[in-house]
């Protein structure tokens, strides 16, 4: 009672003196903002506004970007641009090298066409499961149950895990002597080597980031549910429809726009995967984990021979295809709107 | 097949239990566990003494083995319950153990020395939640450091992401200008580059400023983002004109129409970008990597992750500080949480 006050008045002082402080703080800029106005005047404000945004985006992203065709055309060992060597094509050669394109053995860049088929089996499958488990969550969290809030925050939190602590979190609970060994032999099975058979490695990486990703996809399913009108629902129980039939012809046809967003959004970053693996699995046991972002972070970074140029090219590889996908991405979205 | 069917159906606002709210019920049992189980039990386990953490097969909760001051021993004995060939059962103080032999004395008798097999002995434990591991790996782990940079970066960063990118979507929305759409479009068409496809340049670029083992390198790249400019221009597209044309009638400068009028009207695009910008620089982990490799500035996820891949891994220790990377964020989500889920629901971004 004497308590609640207090807080309040603490709060309100702080509101003032933080508002007090942001007015000083634009007043202050505003000197410099204001003099520059009177010397371009107000047709050339936009430009200054828009400058250090331009600048940053320039240099860190606009220009890296452009860097990497250079990187991908050019030859040797050297890391900056203009001491490297013209090659035409003789990177994407490198990596398109195979006798047999379906036998990774038989190529001359053999781990990046493995990194190819590990990415393009861990996309699909991992794609279609995140799907169906957002979207059964989405549609059993969208039912009239008891404490929806509260189970929407459980399934949402590993969202805002970061990587390494979601890495961690699964090698601590799979390793040799962790708790999942430890129900199989409490219910009279034999330990299983998780981390070290190949198999194992490759499912778990899956259910790993379907685990950690799953919430992110549930959330934006939920709003496309609730953004169809429940007098739709009461119309066609009114006309006998059955819970198939209105699920099948309104809950389905309405949700689409929102499940090709999903399924595109997932697909764009399933491509990408690195981070959880990299800690998770570190790419192996053997190759067995190694995908394509790892291949060109290994010949970029860590590898003792560094072949920028393998990288770069891997990765405008890699970036065409995600440039294809995202434009399906914005057409559906502008259908949408 | 029906039951399937049915459970697929929307049912909002029907009264009676049926299968279909069982099922449900079930799955979100199920996925409590799942999606829950993993944190709460990286909780209980980071409480467990080194000793406690590799016994397997693991227990569910922190143990930790009772000890008891004894008359004429300067340290704290550990109790065993202790069964005689008789059958009788004491609870004894362990002094030494040499080889198969175990010296005990009872704490209520400190003078006479027990001698019993090791195979005897049980010892006597209770639940017991230490700050330990937590202790020991801010000391040794560095965390502080780490910690700071985290904080420093995170805070620096979301600032810095807030200013410019709302300084250009203001330009881009409420000005007519050469060149806005090309801008626009540019920015939007590198939406679809993610970080991950131009590693090398982008080290190159930050190797040339010389930012290399410096704050700056993950502080400023990752400022002007795209989607920040997007979302905050977006939004102040609904902002209407003619505040904007009465301000200026009274006399503001176009500084002062930015910081007065608009951005106090985009506040609640704003609070979703200050939310998503918190936690892209918290998590953060690709780029620091690949800009930071001296210790001293790594952040809590580099060092993480360094930490987790030296040699003998001292889990106790890792488990305990991810636990305290886990909190801000926890927190974070625990306030905010409605701004996050309608936020991540209306952008489609994360």
């Amino acid at each position: 009672m004497f308590v609640q006050p207090g807080i309040k008045r603490a709060r309100n002082a702080l509101e003032a003196a933080l508002s007090g402080l942001y007015d000083l703080v634009i007043s202050l800029l505003d000197l410099i903002f204001g003099t520059l106005q009177r010397l371009i005047g107000v047709r050339g404000m936009p430009y200054i506004f828009v400058l250090p945004n331009l600048l940053i985006f320039g240099i860190f992203i606009l220009l890296p970007m452009l860097l990497n065709f250079v990187y991908a055309f050019t030859g040797g060992a050297s890391f900056t641009p203009f001491d490297r060597p013209w090659v035409g094509t003789a990177n994407f050669d490198r990596l398109m090298d195979c006798t047999n394109y379906l036998e990774p053995r038989t190529c001359g860049e053999d781990l990046f066409w493995r990194a190819v088929y590990n990415t393009l089996g861990y996309v699909v499958i991992q794609v279609a499961l995140m799907v169906l488990f957002a979207l059964v969550t989405a549609l059993i969290l969208n039912r009239s149950i008891k404490a929806r809030g509260f189970f929407r925050s459980v399934f949402f939190y590993p969202v805002l895990l970061s990587p390494i602590v979601v890495a961690l979190i699964w090698k601590w609970i799979l390793q040799e002597n962790g708790l999942l060994n430890g129900i199989l032999t409490g219910l009279g099975y034999e330990k299983i080597p998780f981390l070290v058979n190949a198999q194992w490695a490759q499912f778990l990486v899956i259910m790993i980031s379907v685990w950690a990703f799953m919430g992110f996809y549930m959330l934006i399913l939920l709003a496309g549910l609730q953004s169809i009108p429940a007098d739709l629902y009461e119309a066609a129980s009114m006309d006998g429809a059955n819970h198939w039939q209105s699920f099948s012809k309104i809950t389905m046809p309405l949700l689409m726009p929102t499940m090709v967003v999903v399924l595109v959004l997932s697909l764009i970053r399933a491509f990408q995967v690195f981070d959880i693996v990299f800690a998770f699995t570190g790419g192996g046991p053997g190759t067995a984990t190694l995908y394509l972002v790892q291949y060109i972070y290994n010949y970029g970074f860590s590898s003792p021979n560094k072949q920028f140029g393998l990288a770069a090219a891997a990765s405008l590889l890699m970036g065409g295809v995600l440039v294809v996908l995202t434009v399906i991405q914005l057409v559906v979205r502008r259908e949408e709107n | 097949m029906s039951i399937i069917l049915e459970y697929l159906r929307r049912t909002k606002g029907h009264k009676r239990i049926d299968i279909t709210d069982v099922f449900s019920y079930v799955y979100l049992a199920l996925g409590v566990i799942v999606m829950f189980g993993p944190i709460v039990w990286l909780i209980l386990s980071s409480f467990k003494t080194s000793g406690e953490i590799v016994k397997f097969p693991p227990r569910l909760l922190p143990y930790r083995q009772d000890t008891v001051v004894v008359e004429g021993y300067a340290d704290p004995l550990p109790l065993y319950e202790i069964t005689f060939e008789d059958g009788s059962v004491r609870t004894l103080a362990q002094v030494r153990r040499i080889g198969l032999e175990s010296q005990l004395v009872d704490p209520a008798n400190p003078g006479e020395i027990i001698k019993v097999n090791i195979n005897q002995r049980q010892p006597v434990e209770s639940v017991y939640f230490g700050l330990e591991n937590y202790k020991e790996g801010i000391a040794s782990f560095n965390f502080a450091r780490y910690l700071w940079n985290s904080v420093l970066v995170t805070l620096v960063a979301t600032l810095l992401t807030l200013l410019v990118n709302s300084m250009a979507a203001f330009a881009l929305s409420k000005y007519k200008f050469r060149g806005s759409q090309a801008i626009f479009i540019i920015m939007i068409s590198t939406l679809m580059v993610p970080l991950s496809v131009v590693l090398v340049p982008v080290f190159l670029v930050i190797t040339n400023v010389g930012w290399n083992n410096n704050l700056l390198g993950i502080i400023i790249p990752a400022a002007a983002t795209p989607t920040g400019v997007f979302l905050l221009r977006q939004y102040m597209l609904t902002i209407p004109d003619e505040l904007i044309d009465a301000a200026r009638i009274d006399g503001a400068s176009e500084w002062r129409i930015y910081a007065q009028v608009i951005l106090p009207l985009a506040k609640p695009a704003m609070a979703v970008l200050t939310i998503f910008s918190v936690m892209w620089r918290w998590n953060d982990f690709l780029w620091p990597l690949i800009v930071l490799s001296r210790s001293e500035y790594f952040t809590l996820q580099v060092g993480l992750a360094s930490f987790q891949g030296e040699l003998n891994v001292q889990w106790n220790l890792i488990l305990a500080m991810t636990v305290l990377t886990l909190l801000p964020i926890t927190l974070v989500f625990g306030f905010l949480q409605r701004y996050i889920t309608t936020g991540i629901a209306t952008t489609g971004m994360k």
